[in-house]
């Protein structure tokens, strides 16, 4: 049951299991600043090269990542036409009314489309290699300084971490009251569009209620074990930074000045 | 000799103000260091309450509050709470890490505890419950009665002089609960922990040195559980009572008071 959200994971031991979660964020956040440094040939097929290194090494299988593609596939599709249909120069191949398919518009679109395909891979590597809880810590890590702008952080990623640990919780309770449901004789996924959202509100409101009064047992578990946000707290999940570490961000380093020669040399 | 761990003076206690009856009236008692007491009662008759008024949940009406010889307020709950922990009810709603240790370590991390310190205290507490083995596991991996020995785990890493458990067995089947009996009278004599639980269950209560009994917010009886089962015959004794209750009827010359089943199987092969 609670294989829906978490499945996100793929546990395993590979090396980029092992980095730090702050390196694979910073990594992945540098990542799509190089996407677009990618100008010419030699820059897409070094940008398609890395981005297969990187699925490679994760040794999950490409099909998880495909499907990290598909729910932005429409949405990558579009920006296509949009470029294909609409951008002029170079040879026009096709003209009607004022679609033109030209060569500068085709180039973009392939641009375009590396760019939002690998971006996707490459962060769909960093979150299937990270446990929830560890990118939780990594982000916790990289919010500090807005700490000083008066960001709750610390609670912020308390939070966080919470809403993450109850998703099992949720989906069993959300499974139970559909069986309770349908011993009754109610009927999911069926009928009109309007019946199939009214047969939804007898699973909200308990759902609803019992999320409430779960909160509110929690609350008090918290405060009864000394939970005060006011107060520093030390931390169990400790993060460290290694060499591995270090290796990921001289990696990216790397590519940037490659990025940037290949730029210079065309 | 010294002081007692909980003591309590004429507490009185009503969610609604407006209502006529209190939910805890004028309740009185007191807990030695190392004892376990059994707080006993029909659903309603205030003993959840109690341990939420205990551990500074809820505000009482009137009355006093002492734990380990420190008056309970809105300034002390946090100093009380270092040194006492509560298990409830349901192990879900209390499971905050995302994992065992991770659970057991929240306590900690609220005092803000060197890191080092935590590990060891975290496999410490694990042994104890006799769970070192899953403390990488989350809890869907968990029995009922593993998340209620987690909980139990994260108030002992705490290293506290109190343990208060509000029907901290109710959700658990027999099997574990025996085993967590077993586990709570070991560590009552090896770390001098003083308990405190909120049951209906009688053979929880009967493990215990001493049985309050609350009727509709009132103290009704206090005294030994063998004192306490032969006296209240509206309570769901233990099987030990009941045959003694039984042989009663049967107008069979028996014990005056109960017996466990090994003070049992002495008198009968007397």
């Amino acid at each position: 049951m609670n294989k829906l959200i978490l499945g996100r994971y793929f546990p395993g031991d590979s090396l980029i299991h092992q980095v730090d979660p702050r390196a694979k964020l910073i990594a992945g956040i540098a990542f799509i600043f190089i996407s677009f440094m990618a100008k010419n040939g030699q820059g897409l097929i070094l940008l398609w090269l890395f981005t297969f290194l990187v699925m490679s090494v994760t040794k999950i299988g490409f099909r998880a990542f495909f499907r990290g593609v598909r729910p932005l596939i429409w949405l990558i599709l579009f920006t296509l036409f949009l470029q294909i249909l609409f951008t002029a120069g170079g040879t026009i191949y096709f003209t009607w009314g004022p679609f033109k398919i030209s060569e500068f518009g085709l180039i973009n679109a392939l641009f375009i489309f590396s760019r939002f395909v690998t971006i996707i891979f490459v962060t769909t590597a960093v979150t299937l290699t990270t446990k929830p809880m560890e990118l939780t810590d990594g982000l916790n890590f990289l919010m500090r300084p807005l700490r000083f702008l008066h960001v709750p952080v610390d609670e912020l990623s308390v939070m966080l971490s919470i809403a993450l640990r109850f998703i099992p919780n949720l989906l069993d309770e959300t499974q139970r009251i559909m069986d309770a449901q349908k011993a009754r004789g109610a009927v999911f996924g069926e009928g009109s569009l309007f019946h199939q959202m009214k047969a939804l509100v007898p699973i909200f409101l308990p759902l609803f209620s019992g999320s409430l009064n779960r909160g509110e047992e929690l609350a008090n578990v918290m405060d009864v074990r000394g939970y005060r946000s006011e107060l520093p707290r030390s931390s169990f999940r400790q993060l460290n930074w290694g060499v591995k570490e270090t290796i990921c961000m001289l990696i990216m380093v790397l590519l940037i000045a490659a990025f940037a020669i290949l730029d210079l040399v065309s | 000799m010294n002081e007692p761990m909980i003591q309590v003076e004429n507490l009185t206690f009503k969610y609604n103000r407006l209502k006529e009856s209190n939910t805890l009236s004028s309740v009185s008692f007191s807990v030695d260091k190392g004892e376990w007491l059994s707080v006993i009662g029909n659903n309603g008759a205030g003993k959840s309450t109690l341990a939420a008024l205990l551990i500074g949940l809820l505000k009482p009406q009137s009355g006093s509050i002492f734990v380990c010889g420190i008056p309970l307020n809105e300034e002390t709950k946090w100093v009380i709470r270092r040194r006492a922990g509560i298990v409830f009810q349901n192990p879900d709603n209390q499971f905050i890490g995302a994992t065992v240790q991770d659970d057991v370590a929240f306590g900690m991390e609220n005092l803000n505890m060197p890191v080092e310190e935590m590990r060891r205290r975290v496999i410490e507490a694990l042994k104890l419950v006799d769970l070192l083995n899953v403390r990488e596991a989350d809890p869907s991996r968990l029995s009922g009665g593993q998340k209620q020995r987690v909980a139990i785990a994260g108030v002992l890493a705490l290293h506290p002089d109190l343990l208060i458990l509000d029907e901290a067995f109710v959700m658990l089947d027999p099997r574990s609960r025996c085993d967590l009996l077993q586990t709570l009278k070991r560590l009552k004599a090896e770390q001098e922990l003083t308990i405190l639980s909120i049951t209906h269950d009688m053979n929880e209560a009967a493990a215990s040195d001493r049985i309050l009994v609350l009727k509709n917010g009132y103290v009704t009886r206090s005294g030994s559980p063998a004192e306490i089962f032969s006296a209240e015959m509206d309570v769901e004794a233990p099987f030990g009572e009941r045959l003694r209750r039984l042989l009663l009827s049967k107008k069979r010359r028996v014990p005056e008071s109960y017996l466990t089943e090994s003070e049992w199987i002495q008198w009968l092969c007397k």
